[in-house]
């Protein structure tokens, strides 16, 4: 499989990564590179074989339902690029 | 009185307890040599006041004979480690500024038992890059060069700091982190030895967040005991760490010295891959027979899948990648540049932030897990590794202590000179190291030999879960039998 220039910008826009109309020739490129390299995936027999989804076994340990720590607003703000009240502050989502 | 910088991290060790100098002694010599060594690139931030202080606060102990463990010894500390009041930025220009008001798990651990903080050291961005050539902060050189030659190699990476300050002295040993190959690849290109303990063994809180189900983190240094040393800190279970294991932590160091005699030791056919230079052959059956003169038994093996791991690999961590990576937004911490709306801030923030390995490997990650391919790239990926894992299991299942192969295809290489045209032929720099990452287990690099060129190769060896300390034996015969490397010094 391939990427064209198309989905090259809507993977970026996915990313959440601005790419200039000059840039996508070359991403498409890089990512078409990968994807032919990830392409001999497509021979191994993966039928019936369950995909990985823990590295060790083992059983996930659970910890009691009470408050561990807290009132650490201003180590949790401190570095925010721009901040006010204890508030992050973010360019206007509601009109 | 000798260079206190050459002595190794259990010398110096013995030498505190002895009284034979002090905490503060050793720091300053370290600091000194650091400062003469800027040239090498291997620090991003030298944190001297603080290296003294907690130096001072490692020498009063050590009067009241409650040094601990690591007591007085000074260490460098790879910038993926977040360290409370010092800046911490993954060598990323989208962390900037970024100054903890939290201190990781493994390196609190550290502190705890003593330890002494030098500064942060060079990565490649987000520890994605086999070279050191990633960094916001420009590469590492790396100590070596190639004999007769004043050509700059790479120290390796991701850990490329870590390897070349241990390599050129600036520290006595150094923290690391592996997901593909960063902590056992650079060990290899700079002629000394790195763990990458079984995943699970060190907490990930903390440390700055690569691909999860594949990184770890583990010790650098100039000596299998010295690794050994620094792997007792570093590991341990951590409730903030949901997949860190709950399993008592050996004293690694016993491990040293413990014969090997009767071990079975896998060499596992598929490592031996179309191109690959005669002298990595030769280190390889040199090593083998190192092994075989202390006693051990010499078995072939066939790990079938090993040629998939590296394709699987350049899948699953960047998918992982590129759901951690979507924490950096221009929020919270770090970058922001500004834009029209919030989702032209973030897209702004994230293309100046990122440098083009990272936006690369982000964008290929998000394709590979975006709706209608999860199931043709990342589903069939994680059954790959399922199979890849298997082929260990079976291995071991034989009666396999420990599997030897080489480290690296190559030794160290210039600056700039590979992965310019085309990104997978600096991906195969972890051809050798890649399996064991995605199969969880642990992996000690150990150097072993030089290139024609007078550079230094490495040796790995792969272990079953949780038995690094048949690695620490195996490492150390192999150390005793190939001895130490010490790069020539020609930068101060």
């Amino acid at each position: 499989m391939s990427v064209d220039a198309a989905t090259v910008r809507r993977i970026a826009h996915l990313a959440r990564i601005a790419v200039t109309d000059a840039e996508v020739p070359h991403l498409q490129g890089e990512l078409n590179a990968m994807l032919a390299f990830v392409e001999q995936l497509q021979e191994v027999n993966v039928d019936g074989v369950e995909p990985m989804t823990s590295v060790m076994p083992m059983e996930m340990k659970k910890r009691a339902d009470v408050v561990t720590d807290g009132e650490i607003v201003d180590a949790v703000t401190v570095n925010a690029p721009e901040s006010e009240d204890h508030f992050f502050l973010v360019p206007k989502v509601v009109e | 009185m000798t260079d206190l910088t050459s002595l190794t991290l259990a010398e110096a060790r013995d030498g505190l307890a002895t009284k034979s100098f002090t905490s503060v002694e050793l720091t300053d010599a370290h600091l000194k040599a650091m400062e003469a060594a800027r040239v090498l690139n291997a620090y991003v931030l030298e944190t001297p006041e603080q290296a003294r202080t907690m130096a001072q606060a490692a020498d009063a102990k050590l009067a009241k004979g409650e040094g601990g463990w690591l007591g007085g010894v000074p260490l460098g500390i790879k910038d993926l480690f977040a360290t409370k009041d010092v800046r911490t930025t993954a060598c990323s220009k989208i962390l900037g500024n970024f100054v903890p008001p939290y201190e990781s798990t493994v390196t609190a651990q550290l502190w705890r038992d003593g330890a002494v903080m030098l500064g942060k050291l060079n990565n490649d961005e987000f520890a994605m890059g086999s070279a050191n050539e990633t960094s916001f902060f420009g590469p590492v050189i790396n100590p070596w060069r190639r004999e007769g030659s004043d050509v700059n190699l790479v120290p390796g990476g991701s850990s490329g700091g870590s390897a070349s300050a241990v390599a050129a002295g600036l520290c006595l040993g150094a923290t690391a982190t592996d997901t593909g190959g960063s902590i056992r690849q650079p060990a290899a290109f700079a002629g000394i030895v790195g763990m990458k303990p079984t995943y699970g063994r060190c907490s990930r809180w903390g440390t700055v967040a690569f691909a999860s189900s594949l990184d770890q983190a583990g010790p650098i240094a100039r000596t299998v005991r010295d690794t050994a040393i620094l792997m007792r800190s570093m590991a341990g279970y951590d409730p903030k760490d949901s997949t860190s294991v709950d399993r008592e932590v050996p004293d690694y160091e016993a491990a040293i010295g413990k014969s090997v005699k009767g071990m079975k030791i896998g060499v596992p056919k598929e490592y031996r891959i179309d191109g690959m230079p005669a002298e990595i052959e030769k280190l390889w059956m040199e090593g083998a027979a190192q092994l075989k003169a202390a006693g051990a038994e010499l078995v072939d093996v066939s790990l079938p899948h090993t040629k998939y791991a590296l394709p699987a690999y350049y899948i699953v961590a960047p998918a992982e990648a590129s759901s951690n990576l979507a924490r950096y937004d221009g929020v919270r911490y770090g970058l922001r540049v500004p834009g029209r709306s919030i989702s032209d801030m973030y897209e702004n923030t994230r293309a100046e932030g990122f440098g083009a390995e990272v936006r690369r490997r982000v964008m290929i990650g998000t394709y590979v897990l975006s709706a209608g391919y999860y199931d043709a790239y990342y589903l069939r990926a994680q059954k790959v590794r399922t199979l890849i894992k298997r082929d260990f299991e079976e291995c071991f299942a034989k009666g396999i202590h420990a599997i030897l192969t080489p480290a690296t295809p190559s030794a160290a290489f210039g600056i700039g000179e590979k992965g310019g045209a085309d990104p997978i032929e600096m991906y195969l720099n972890d051809i050798f190291t890649v399996t064991v990452n995605m199969a969880g287990l642990p992996g000690i690099a150990v150097p072993a030999g030089k290139d024609a060129q007078g550079l230094p190769l490495g040796l790995q060896l792969i272990g079953r879960p949780f038995d690094e300390e048949t690695l620490f034996s195996l490492g150390e015969t192999i150390e005793q039998a190939s001895g130490r490397f010490t790069p020539p010094k020609w930068w101060a």
